[in-house]
């Protein structure tokens, strides 16, 4: 039982990392009906310049561990979410309008591309960092085997559930949120009457990159290392999350990537850890056979 | 970007980014300093800190380089682009991909209308290249590279240009064929000539198996299916030990033979070898030269059948269906069977090469099977033009061997081509040498109706 | 053919259909008939649940309950229980598009000669008499294209036959979409708004079309149409829908004079105080009368 609850709290852990990536799958799926593939690698730039600015504040002399944290999560926000605002508007805003295939094609293009691209400019090698945030709270000890909770995997989930109130409440009530909507349904008629489509559009990669940048962060601190394949991977699964819950659902995309990351954790844990990745890409395949609206998306009626 | 849009939806055609000159009216220079400056603060905000500091690992721990030098010049190189760009567009007057058929429309309709006379050029240049005195063995090698990359993408041009389906695991049918090949000549010694087939067949086979319940997904879908299978048979050749040997692969696979003879310099005991047999000094290139024909006529091979068979129903209703689903179904089409038939035969030519490609090198190893392999055929296919038998070979050439030219630009040659695949989207969407030749016509250059 | 074309027997028998889309009741207990050697038109104000119809009969949606039967000459069939190619392959039911559906970048002819796919598909022995390129399939070929070469003759496309279908002008995209319709030898044509978007001359030309369909090849037609002047000159037989509900049935003459129509199109004349729902009714009406192009 107590493995089991560890296994939990890991699984959770893990979950809410897919479920912030997954989010800027399911935005941006919503808005433009692409995926978009580069996703996964705009995480991993998150994660490179999370790892850069913690050196940075090392060198400046900032040690105080919660303004790190706060420093680091705002700048990798930031410069972050140019990236993925320029990923937009040169790879696919020019395709709007293009056959089906293309902007997916440009996505993957622009994903080979940014690995290589910081591949060259930070070497292949893997990033170790040394860990900012150490020390837990043992929730329980049974015959020996003491289920803990990390500071780090408290932070981590609890910033994940405020992340996810707020961008609710910024879809659900804001003007911005209205205009994404507004353009979800029918761009055409959202630019008459008056939404500015290449700005809302725009903004939702923001949001869906900074929020990459948010799990970058955190797998950095996690795992304590990174390098620049992460993003492939992550991607991938953060992609099944947000099948899994129902693309285009916001709360499915947090639904979805907790439960790959406790199908992970407990398959891992459980089973085998080499056919792990197996296990997520079969789940994604059965999940977009059999139930391609997931769980909590609405099917879509073929228009003839 | 602050102002409203105009009501009639004509923003989303505007190229955005800062006011638009109205009607071919001249920006002033503020404006145009404006815009490059805009471009700019992006670049600096790209570049700072991905670019301007370097993590090295050391034995501490990681340190930091700072390259100010590396920043600046990004910002100064986009600062200078853009205002190049907007001169340019305003120069032309028009915005882009309005002015009618551009001189690349034209060149691919020339190449396409051509493609018999230059294929046969090329054919008889691949033919006589390896007898040259100027050919050598790293010539063939290469040449040889350049030809399983023409198969594969020939091979996957049936399932994406024609059918229309994006099909990210590609990979997976090139390391069935490998696998099958490799397995059956080593564990039950069977032939070339008679494993070649069957790896065939089994990759074909594998193709309808995967095929069959994913072929009724929606493109996107279907492209993310097809990359999670191609992962998930690579993670299964690499954990499945007691069969594939796992990450070390299988080595000593048999080299193939010359209608049983061998290309060894001391055969075992009663059956000649090559040399002996012709009688003529041997030649380590004589199986490099094989090869090479091997290969050269197993693309030939894919060539005409897909040549052929675009001029049947069956091809016909896959280009059909990559126009128009609905519409095919209302006309009776089977779109599944459909589908499935062409996914079915692009994994038999991508397990022939990949069979080819197991005997040339004599020993595979998952790590020929990645992802990044799938990315590369589907970069041929698309950069080539989709559907482009031509644009192909043009492709593939030109990836395989501009890296081969300069060593140093190999590392930078994933960063071209991802940066490639993006460019020539946006340039041409349908590709470089997208032009479609008509499979049947009534007026036009006689009936050309088989 | 005219043997053909006094063969007046029921096709196809529409018993209680009802479809629903989640809360939305889009057909509600439609029964109706169509008979070959007839024009059927479908008509009804926007919304009415027309192509919804459609799409029921051709399999595109399921049907939440009732039966569809086709009469065909080998044997009764239930579209309900078939897939949509099935229905078009099988039953020979055929249908164009609101939105009209080519294969744009194909050619003219190589549009006509993918909708006789089944037939050549036999000819070709499943690929591989025309891999092989046997005389059988080269005569089937050259068939496909003579029957090709007829309708582009009919629909006055022939010297387009080499152009690509996404090419060609709005009124000549209609007029391809039923020839490739008919090249697929169909029993019962099912056309939406085929007027949709035409000038008058066109659609003086379309009626013209539709009547010789009916009277050189015996099928039966089913019409959607808002045009009420296309509607009324050449259908044999009407049936009128509002709100997912059948209103009338009947010939033109019928129909012109039902009050239930009367109120559903012209309401707001007669009456001073509107229902509610009849108001949007009436955005069809100057639809229809001018010769505006580009509606749909």
């Amino acid at each position: 039982m107590a493995y089991f609850t560890q296994q939990l709290i890991n699984g959770l852990t893990l979950g809410s990392i897919y479920g912030l990536i997954a989010i800027g799958y399911t935005l941006v799926y919503g808005i433009i009906g692409m995926i978009n593939f580069a996703h996964g690698e705009i995480y991993m730039l998150g994660a490179f310049i999370a790892i850069i600015t913690f050196l940075l504040l090392g060198l400046a002399g900032v040690t105080f561990v919660p303004l790190v944290l706060l420093l680091v999560l705002i700048l990798s926000m930031l410069f972050t979410a140019v990236y993925g605002w320029t990923l937009e508007r040169m790879a696919y805003r020019p395709l709007r309008g293009a056959p089906r295939l293309a902007p997916l094609i440009s996505a993957i293009g622009m994903s080979i591309f940014l690995q290589n691209y910081v591949q060259i400019l930070q070497g292949a090698r893997v990033k170790p960092i040394q860990p900012v945030l150490t020390g837990g709270m043992v929730l329980a000890e049974t015959d020996g085997f003491a289920v803990t909770l990390s500071y780090l995997q408290l932070i981590i989930i609890v910033l994940t559930v405020v992340l996810m109130v707020a961008f609710s409440l910024l879809i659900g009530k804001t003007k911005l949120g209205r205009a994404q909507r507004a353009c979800e349904q029918d761009r055409a008629m959202a630019a008459l009457v008056g939404v500015n489509v290449d700005k809302t559009i725009a903004l939702t990669f923001v949001m869906g990159a900074a929020l990459a940048a948010v799990a970058g962060v955190m797998v950095t601190l996690y795992w304590g290392v990174i390098d620049f394949f992460i993003g492939f991977l992550a991607g991938l699964k953060a992609f099944t999350a947000a099948v899994l819950g129902g693309i285009g659902s916001l709360p499915g995309a947090m639904l979805g990537g907790i439960l790959i990351g406790l199908i992970e954790a407990f398959w891992s844990s459980y089973f085998s850890v080499e056919y792990k990745d197996v296990a997520s890409f079969s789940i994604l395949v059965l999940v977009l056979i059999f139930m391609p609206y997931g769980l909590l998306g609405r099917p879509e009626i073929e228009k003839v | 970007m602050a102002e409203h849009p105009l009501p009639g939806g004509t923003t989303a055609a505007k190229p955005s980014g800062a006011p638009a000159p109205d009607g071919g009216r001249r920006s002033s220079l503020a404006d145009m300093g404006k815009e490059a400056g805009l471009a700019a603060f992006v670049a600096l905000m790209l570049a700072l800190p991905m670019g301007g500091f370097k993590t090295t690992e050391a034995v501490t721990g990681l340190s930091l380089t700072f390259r100010p030098l590396f920043v600046l010049a990004a910002v100064a190189f986009v600062f200078v682009g853009r205002i190049v760009l907007i001169v340019v567009r305003e120069r032309r007057g028009v915005p882009r991909g309005d002015g009618g058929p551009g001189l690349m429309d034209r060149i691919a309709r020339g190449a396409s209308q051509g493609s018999t006379t230059i294929g046969i050029v090329i054919l008889a240049i691949a033919i006589v290249m390896p007898f040259m005195p100027f050919s050598s063995r790293y010539l063939i090698d290469t040449a040889t590279t350049v030809l399983i990359y023409v198969m594969l993408g020939w091979g996957l041009n049936i399932v994406v240009g024609l059918a229309g389906l994006l099909d990210l695991g590609y990979v997976a049918f090139y390391a069935v064929g490998a696998y099958s090949y490799a397995l059956l000549s080593t564990e039950f010694g069977f032939s070339f000539w008679i494993c070649l087939p069957l790896a065939g067949m089994f990759a074909a086979l594998a193709g309808v198996l995967l095929g069959f319940p994913v072929l009724r997904l929606r493109g996107d879908y279907l492209a993310i299916v097809t990359l999670g299978f191609g992962e998930i048979i690579r993670l299964i050749l690499l954990n499945w030990y007691e069969v594939t040997n796992g990450p070390d692969g299988i080595s000593r696979i048999p080299r193939p033979t010359f209608l049983g003879l061998e290309f060894t310099r001391r055969p075992v005991e009663g059956i000649p070898a090559f040399h002996q047999y012709f009688d003529i000094p041997y030649s380590g290139q004589h199986r490099v030269i094989f090869l090479y024909f091997l290969i050269l006529g197993l693309a030939l091979l894919t060539n005409l059948f897909t040549q052929r068979i675009r001029k049947l129903p069956v091809g016909r209703g896959w280009e059909a269906l990559r126009e128009d689903e609905i519409a095919c179904r209302s006309l009776g089409i089977n779109p599944t069977n459909t589908k499935l038939t062409a996914f079915g035969l692009g994994a038999l030519f991508g397990g022939f090469a990949g069979a080819f490609f197991a005997t040339r090198q004599g020993f595979i190893s998952p790590e020929s099977f990645t992802f990044i392999e799938s990315a590369i055929i589907l970069a041929i296919v698309v950069l080539g033009g989709m559907g482009s038998q031509l644009g192909v070979v043009l492709a593939a050439t030109l990836l395989i061997v501009l890296p081969e030219l300069g060593r140093e630009l190999a590392q930078y040659r994933m960063l071209v081509f991802g940066a490639a695949m993006v460019g020539i989207m946006v340039w041409r969407p349908r590709g470089l040498l997208a032009h479609r030749e008509p499979t049947v016509l009534l007026h036009g250059r006689g009936r050309g109706a088989t | 053919m005219t043997q053909a074309a006094s063969d007046n027997s029921v096709l196809l028998t529409v018993e209680h259909m009802t479809m629903r889309f989640g809360g939305i009741v889009a057909i509600d207990d439609l029964s109706f008939e169509a008979r070959k050697g007839e024009i059927t038109a479908i008509i009804g104000p926007n919304g009415a649940g027309k192509t919804t119809v459609f799409n029921c009969l051709t399999g595109f949606y399921k049907p939440t309950v009732g039966r569809i039967a086709l009469h065909h000459p080998s044997g009764m069939m239930l579209l309900e229980r078939m897939e949509g190619f099935r229905i078009a392959h099988r039953g020979g039911v055929a249908r164009t598009f609101q939105n009209i559906r080519l294969f744009g970048r194909m050619t003219v002819l190589e549009n006509l000669i993918v909708a006789q796919h089944n037939a050549l598909m036999r000819a070709s022995a499943f690929t591989v008499a025309g891999l092989l390129g046997l005389p059988r399939y080269r005569r089937a070929e050259r068939r496909a294209v003579d029957k090709a070469r007829d309708w582009l003759d009919k629909v006055q496309l022939l010297d387009f036959a080499d152009w690509e279908a996404g090419n060609l002008p709005y009124g000549a995209q209609r007029k391809l979409e039923i020839a490739r319709c008919m090249c697929n030898d169909p029993l019962l044509l099912c056309l939406d708004e085929p007027a949709a978007g035409l000038n008058l001359r066109e659609s003086a030309e379309l009626n013209e079309m539709l009547r010789s369909i009916r009277d050189e090849q015996g099928i039966g037609l089913l019409l959607i149409e808002h045009d009420m002047n296309v509607v009324m000159g050449i259908s044999d037989h009407i049936v009128v829908l509002d709100y997912g509900r059948k209103i009338a049935d009947g010939t033109p003459t019928e129909v012109r004079h039902d009050p239930a129509v009367i109120r559903a199109y012209l309401g707001e004349d007669e009456e001073g105080d509107l229902p509610p729902m009849v108001s949007d009714t009436m955005e069809v009406q100057p639809e229809g009368t001018d010769d505006n192009a580009g509606t749909a």
